[in-house]
């Protein structure tokens, strides 16, 4: 396996083998898993079998988080440099920008083409959707790098869950107001993930859009013209999906409408889990200050990792978002998630449970030691969470 | 003429070349970008953070 090497001036020879360089190869063979479904009916001829997939990322990722644990690999900053420059990384997000096609247009062939009860509709466009939301994943990692090339085929994944918008919003508005209660993509202590699904969706869409039109006015352009990034990503979409609807007639309207929303969701859940209650404070100059490694939860498990390029590695990527996924880090006292995303999610998906599991572990992070003028508070749950933790406390006035 | 570095992901503005893309110009002085300019590449650096370097 490939060692990367330097002498440095002080430290002497630091070297770093990546272990998990073939094991990256999971992200590419990831389409495997929602297609497992379909060749267990082919197997089985029970419509059963369709459940495979969603069962594997939501109940088996998490105790193959919890099972297999963190992981060690940590590469030195030093050799970051190193890692970045191994072309051998980047080649493979390149080759998983066509597996979200060929998914989404497999299982619609599926769908299309055999007599299956509602219920089978329903998983397997959930499963799609589950995967197009890694497809947003792939376009998130591509979409902070500096290339023409990658920035384009983070446009054309995008595609794949008619989320266009996406890396607009999230580099120039998520990145720069993250942990503030003005960010739509960062929840608030509080707030369930159903009422935060209602705030991000639209008021990701809205970012974007504002974002994208400031630039096109600067360039004097309409935001109807052919330059915007957005509109570009929308009419791929609509030649995939329009190209699905015509070949394979109506049933494909439940079925892409499902699809869509659930790859919004995940996108939805992830940013429901990754900034949780976390706030940063106001300078004296009326900026935020610059986002610390303990404004982001992480999880640094092994599993989830391979699946989803290192996002959880997330305080990394906040202090560095142009960073390649290989190279990003885990450090010692960061905000820890109890498990992996995909755990989380199911966490996040029963309020009350996350509530229970989560605001402790919020209230009890070292910056904020149960003081809850430094946490992101949902305005309507105020009050109860001041009666409950706030240690005869009153809030501050409220809005 | 001069550069402008991003401290936190090495992006330039140079503002000879202006930046096409987003909307400034060849010649755009760094001083006349908006009091909101956040860099382009990696959007958490803001306009006060950029360091002149030579060129």
């Amino acid at each position: 396996m490939k060692t990367y090497s330097m002498e440095h001036p002080e430290l002497g020879i630091i070297s770093y083998t990546d272990k998990k360089r073939y094991l990256w190869l999971a992200s590419f063979f990831m389409p495997l898993f929602p297609m497992m479904g379909v060749f267990a009916y082919y197997a089985s001829g029970s419509e059963w079998a369709l459940g495979i997939p969603l069962f594997f990322s939501y109940v088996v990722i998490p105790f193959l988080d919890w099972g297999l644990g963190s992981d060690e690999n940590n590469p030195p900053e030093e050799l970051v440099p190193q890692l970045e420059a191994d072309s051998y990384y980047r080649i493979l997000t390149y080759v998983t920008v066509p597996m979200h096609f060929v998914v989404l247009i497999a299982i619609a062939w599926f769908v299309g083409t055999h007599e299956l009860t509602i219920w089978s509709v329903i998983a397997l466009a959930i499963t799609a959707g589950s995967y197009s939301g890694l497809g947003i994943n792939t376009g998130h990692e591509l979409g902070h790098k500096k290339t023409e090339l990658e920035r384009w085929l983070a446009k054309v994944v995008l595609a794949v869950p008619t989320y266009g918008h996406f890396c607009i919003e999230h580099n120039r508005g998520h990145h720069t107001h993250v942990a503030t209660a003005e960010d739509p993509a960062s929840s608030r202590m509080g707030e369930s993930i159903y009422k935060f699904l209602l705030r991000e969706i639209p008021g990701a869409w809205r970012r974007g859009w504002a974002v994208e039109r400031e630039r096109l006015a600067r360039k004097g352009k309409s935001p109807w013209s052919l330059e915007n990034d957005i509109l570009q990503s929308y009419a791929i979409s609509a030649v995939l999906q329009g190209g699905l609807l015509f070949v394979f007639g109506w049933i494909m309207v439940p079925f892409l409408a499902i699809h869509n929303f659930w790859a919004w969701y995940q996108l939805t859940s992830a940013n429901y889990i990754e900034h949780y209650g976390l706030l940063r404070q106001k300078e004296e100059s009326g900026r935020y200050e610059r986002c610390q490694p303990h404004h982001s939860w992480n999880a640094n498990y092994i599993f989830s990792n391979l699946v989803l390029f290192h996002l959880e590695r997330h305080s990394d990527h906040h202090a560095n978002p142009t960073r390649r996924y290989q190279s990003l880090r885990n450090f010692e006292n960061l905000p820890e998630l109890p498990n992996g995303y995909y755990g989380m999610y199911i966490l996040a998906y029963i309020p009350w449970l996350w509530y229970k599991v989560m605001d402790k572990r919020l209230l009890e992070l070292p910056h904020i030691n149960g003081d809850l003028s430094r946490v992101n508070i949902d305005p309507d749950a105020r009050e109860s969470i001041y009666q409950r933790y706030g240690q005869g406390q009153m809030p501050a006035a409220a809005g | 003429m001069a550069t402008f570095k991003c401290p936190g992901c090495d992006y330039l503005f140079v503002e000879e070349r202006g930046d096409d893309h987003e909307g400034y110009p060849p010649g755009t002085a760094f001083e006349s970008l908006p009091k909101e300019f956040t860099c382009p590449d990696c959007g958490v650096r803001y306009k006060e953070d950029f360091e002149q370097v030579e060129d």
